[in-house]
């Protein structure tokens, strides 16, 4: 199960966890750091350490800003943010397992917030 | 000089300034921008999932219709020019996904990733020249101390969006200088600003932007330029000290004497 | 008809793991010509020498194909071994049944078969071998070395206390290279200049060395033992014959807004200078870029203030042309741009500095006399970040390089260690992905920056460098810790990574050297051959093969020194025999040989043919250099007409292997 799933992560992400050699400059780069209870250096040696659950429970996957600054800066290409994506996405992929519910939005809703913001919520949190 | 161009659904409501001034600037600096008929929203965040076709059909609908012109297609939400960027990127250089995505749409002939993707600043920088608009400017912003905020979406990653150096870009600086104004370096200027959290979680959003806003402030900044309304309503909604935030694109019809069409 | 024999080698279970040996030799021995076929464990041993030669002498054989490893490894061996049994050199043929059979397959059928069709390759050139002979050619015994720093010195020294000439070509003003710029040295601490000036005034003094600096090697042509070199002197403006080194010039130029190169830019020097007190030689130059009078004809200055009348605005460059006997590049390196890692702000904020540069913030004949004082406002940092790998071990090779750059951790905790010590009020950050610390004394000094001197080491990288109202803000990682750290810095020092000088490449070139993909000059061999170049007569010293500190630099130079005091000490050396040969009634006059000819071994003549009935023919035909040939048959593949052949090469051989292989 753990196995299959650690497959499941490699192959939605494309990321060759090997590649890492630890350095740490992703999660010195992450400006979401204090919102998230894993970091992106985390989610790399957790996945291949087939601690999945653990990081299937962890709110911080909703937290990642996808700011592509961890991917940006790795010196292996090693791209944690598209690691941190596919968690999320095995989490939400699974019936009713949306973190977010169109009955929720109109309360979020202010007159200026654009239409981009709640596009992008409905990406990232729903299927 | 005419090009395709996909304005995005917020420029259509929320992000109306954006989109107009971008209009009639480029009408004065002598290009056209012929939007693309029945557009479809990109989506606003690009799939990092290998595996998921569906989420870029609406990028690969859009390059397709400029593709069918011969022209560049222009993008100026920042959010839009990331996710039609990397998709473009995904149908010229992997495999699988425009195996995937042309048996899907059935395109013949098929695409893979033809269509030159230019985001307005690019169009200004490399297809009209700052020189250009230098000369086009009516009403210099003279004395105006602008910092100018790229944010992630434009820059990172830059394998793919091949846009400006990612932790040391230039363009949005040159444009300024352009406009006559004076730029103001600031670091956090290609940090996020944590706009996609505004909607769970307001404070995280509000602790990012005012941690940039006020690197800013204190670098000699009077205002704050940016190509995302996104960026622009958690800079302005979700920050204290009223730093104003303006699109590029408002300053640029301003300094052409353009502002009023 | 050869009489031949097939001698198949298990190479212990290199070979015989994946090659049915046994069945090698058997069907070998069907070839034609073929009277004697044998497998053993170890051909290569003294017993397997031996069968060789008894069965040479024993069966009278005219030709020998040992099916072994790669003819790299052990030709030399079998030829020797052949030779002393009567047999000549160039009637033994190597199949490589290992590198190219053994290790690559897994299927000991397909492997069985293929070491069987390179047995057969090499039985059918055997079949058209002819004895060959080398020649030789004198050595002229005077060395090259290319570039003037540590490395390029201490071979200077060596060669030259071995009683030979050496030349030493320095494309800077003077020689001592990046060693002149570093203030201390692990993981004794004691001051660069202090061990390197000496040996830098040794040079000036010993009379078998010549320094060129302000020089540029130009063009190389000739082979091991005779090479011909052009040497471009680079106009100075000042005669270098006359200068006395007083300085009167330096001081009395009006145009002081030069960067100064020696200090990385961090002060200004004029436009003619010295780049520092123990330059040698100590002469003055004038930099053409800056200098008024060159520029626009107006100053003369240094001109009035020259007692001794070195200046000569007119001076040109000059061409001088040597001949040696053996070359040794000494290129050395220098760090990366780091405007390719703005996020530590590099190029943002004059605080943030590359590691070279903080040497020479901490040396007393640096910008600040020594006193460690930030570039932007002159003040005393308190809180110093420092950053390694910078470059080094990234896959991105737009950005940085892929190999350690190895010295780094060690120059680092020296840097740290003597701000600790200089400044005990400073606090003092490492960032480190690994701690590498090889070398004798190395990781006690690395130890004791830790333990003695309380640098915190932290087990992360920094992630973004802010500026912000004169403090540097560093974010960072904890790994061991797991926290993101934020720290007010003064100061951030970047480990950055070393790549080849930029001229390496070039001179690669005009030595027909090779290069790695990162322009390091490769080994003739990794292990056991390391200060070679695979170029027969060109040696390698220093850091222009791959990144070293001094004490490894030194050695290395030390040991290419040796090799080219062994190349010199001979009178002649034994050409290569497999040269190129032009059949002259074939020949068309055409020049393509020519052309193609990296070593400009063939030229033509005009010569008389006889034509038919007593007439006589005179005929444009190629001739070629048995000497200067290196025999890399360019110039066979070139020729369209097919006159020209490489011996113990030549197209009819090669087209037999063909055959064999295709049969």
């Amino acid at each position: 199960m753990e196995q299959n799933m650690m497959d499941t992560i490699a192959r939605i992400s494309g990321v060759n966890l090997r590649r890492c050699m630890r350095c740490g400059k992703c999660t010195a780069s992450c400006p979401a750091f204090d919102e998230m209870e894993y970091h992106p250096h985390q989610f790399v040696s957790m996945v291949e350490n087939g601690r999945i659950d653990e990081l299937l429970a962890s709110q911080g996957i909703y937290t990642c800003l996808s700011c592509f600054a961890c991917v940006e800066r790795c010196p292996r290409n090693v791209e944690p943010a598209k690691l941190i994506e596919a968690v999320r996405l095995a989490v939400i992929r699974k019936q009713g397992e949306n973190h977010l519910h169109a009955e929720q939005i109109p309360a979020m809703l202010d007159d200026e917030l654009p239409q981009q913001a709640i596009v992008s919520a409905f990406r990232k949190y729903k299927r | 000089m005419k090009f395709q161009y996909f304005p995005g659904c917020t420029l259509k409501t929320k992000g109306v300034r954006l989109d107009a001034c971008a209009r009639t600037a480029a009408l004065a600096l002598g290009f056209t921008l012929e939007e693309l008929p029945e557009w479809q929203c990109c989506g606003a965040v690009y799939p990092m999932a290998r595996d998921e076709i569906a989420t870029r059909l609406s990028s690969v609908r859009a390059l397709m219709a400029a593709r069918e012109v011969g022209e560049p297609l222009v993008t100026l939400c920042s959010a839009c020019h990331h996710v039609i960027k990397r998709v473009n990127g995904d149908m010229k250089h992997d495999a699988d996904i425009r195996a995937k995505v042309n048996n899907y749409l059935k395109l013949d002939p098929p695409y893979a990733g033809e269509t030159e993707v230019l985001h307005y600043l690019e169009v200004l920088r490399d297809k009209i020249g700052w020189e250009n608009v230098k000369a086009a400017v009516k009403n210099p912003l003279t004395g105006v101390k602008i910092g100018a905020y790229y944010g992630c979406l434009l820059l990172r990653p830059s394998r793919e969006m091949c846009f400006d150096d990612p932790e040391n870009p230039s363009i949005l600086e040159d444009f300024i200088r352009a406009i006559g104004a004076e730029p103001v370096y600031y670091g956090l200027r290609n940090e996020c600003c944590g706009g996609y959290t505004t909607i769970e979680n307001r404070q995280y959003a509000h602790k990012q932007a005012q941690r940039i806003a006020d690197n800013a402030k204190t670098a000699g900044a009077e205002c704050l330029i940016t190509a995302c309304p996104l960026c622009l309503y958690n800079l302005t909604q979700n920050t204290d000290g009223g730093l104003p935030v303006r699109y590029f694109t408002e300053l640029l019809a301003q300094a052409l004497g353009v502002e009023e069409a | 008809m050869q009489k031949i024999g097939v001698f198949v080698c298990h190479c212990g279970t290199n070979i015989a793991a994946t090659v049915d040996v046994e069945t090698v030799a058997k069907t070998l021995g069907k070839e034609p010509g073929v009277v004697f076929t044998t497998d053993y464990p170890y051909m290569c041993s003294q017993t397997g020498q031996q069968m060789i030669q008894d069965k040479i002498q024993e069966l009278g054989l005219t030709g020998v194909v040992i099916c072994s490893c790669s003819p790299r490894m052990h030709e030399q061996t079998f030829r020797k071994a052949c030779h002393k049994a009567g047999l000549n050199d160039y009637m033994v043929e190597i199949a490589n049944i290992r590198e190219q059979c053994s290790w690559i397959h897994k299927d000991k059928q397909e492997a069985t078969e293929k070491a069987v069709i390179l047995g057969r390759a090499a039985i059918a050139k055997v079949q058209l071998n002819a004895p060959l002979t080398a020649g030789t050619s004198p050595v002229t015994k005077r060395a090259l070395v290319i570039g003037g720093g540590i490395a390029g010195i201490q071979t200077a020294l060596d060669i030259a206390e071995a009683g030979f000439e050496v030349d030493i070509v320095e494309k800077q003003p003077t020689i001592g290279g990046k060693m002149t710029q570093i203030d201390k040295t692990f993981p004794t601490l004691d001051c660069a200049a202090c061990i390197l000036t000496p040996k830098m005034v040794d040079c000036a003094q010993n009379e078998k060395i010549h320094i060129y600096a302000y020089s540029e090697v130009e063009q190389v042509g000739g082979f091991v033992g005779n090479f011909h070199v052009k040497i471009r002197r680079k106009a100075r403006f000042v005669n270098e014959d006359v200068c006395t080194g007083c300085g009167a010039c330096t001081e009395k130029c009006p145009q002081k807004k030069v960067p100064n190169a020696f200090n990385l830019g961090l002060d200004t020097r004029r436009a003619i200078y010295i780049p520092f007190a123990q330059a040698v030689p100590k002469v003055a130059t004038i930099d053409p870029d800056y200098c008024n009078m060159l520029k626009n004809g107006k100053c003369g200055v240094c001109a009035k203030v020259c007692t001794a009348g070195a200046i000569d605005y007119k001076q040109k460059d000059t061409t001088i042309e040597r001949e040696y006997g053996a070359i040794v590049a000494a290129t050395g390196f220098n760090p990366i741009d780091l405007s390719q890692f703005d996020e530590f702000a590099y190029s943002k904020s004059p605080d943030v500095v590359s590691s070279l540069e903080f040497e020479r913030l901490m040396n007393a004949a640096g910008p600040t006399g020594g006193t460690l004082l930030r570039p932007s406002d002159g003040t005393h940092p308190k809180t110093i970040v420092f950053v390694q790998c910078v470059g080094s071990r990234c896959e991105d090779a737009q950005k940085g390089k892929s190999y350690c750059s190895k010295i780094c951790c060690m120059y680092t905790a020296k840097h740290a260690m003597l701000c600790r010590e200089k400044y005990p009020d400073t606090d003092v950050y490492v960032f480190y992905i690994d701690v590498r610390t090889p070398g004798k004394n190395f990781d006690e000094f690395y130890r004791r920056a830790v333990e003695e001197y309380g640098v915190h080491y932290i087990k992360g990288m920094v992630g973004k460098v802010v500026p912000e109202n004169g403090k540097l803000k560093v974010q960072a990682s904890d790994l061991l810790d797991n926290r993101q750290l934020h720290i007010d810095a003064d100061m951030v020092v970047l480990a950055a990574a070393i790549e080849p000088d930029k001229s390496a490449r070039s001179v690669a070139t005009m030595l027909t050297a090779s290069m790695d993909t990162n322009d390091f000059f490769t080994e003739a061999h990794p292990k056991l051959r390391p200060v070679e170049s695979p170029t027969a007569g060109v040696f390698l010293s220093g850091t222009c093969q791959g990144p070293k500190d001094i004490p490894e630099t030194v050695a290395q130079a030390s040991a290419a020194a040796a090799k080219v005091i062994g190349l010199l000490c001979k009178d002649s050396l034994t050409c290569n025999p497999c040269v190129a040969e032009p059949n002259e009634l074939m020949c068309n006059g055409c020049s393509n040989c020519e052309k193609v000819c990296p070593y400009g071994a063939i030229t033509y003549i005009d010569k008389e043919f006889r034509g038919p009935n007593r007439t006589t023919l005179i005929r444009r035909v190629a001739q070629v250099n048995p000497a200067v040939c290196q025999g890399c048959g360019a110039c066979t593949v070139a020729c369209m007409s097919g006159a020209m052949d490489l011996k113990g090469f030549s197209n009819k051989q090669i087209m037999a292997e063909v055959d064999a292989i295709c049969r």
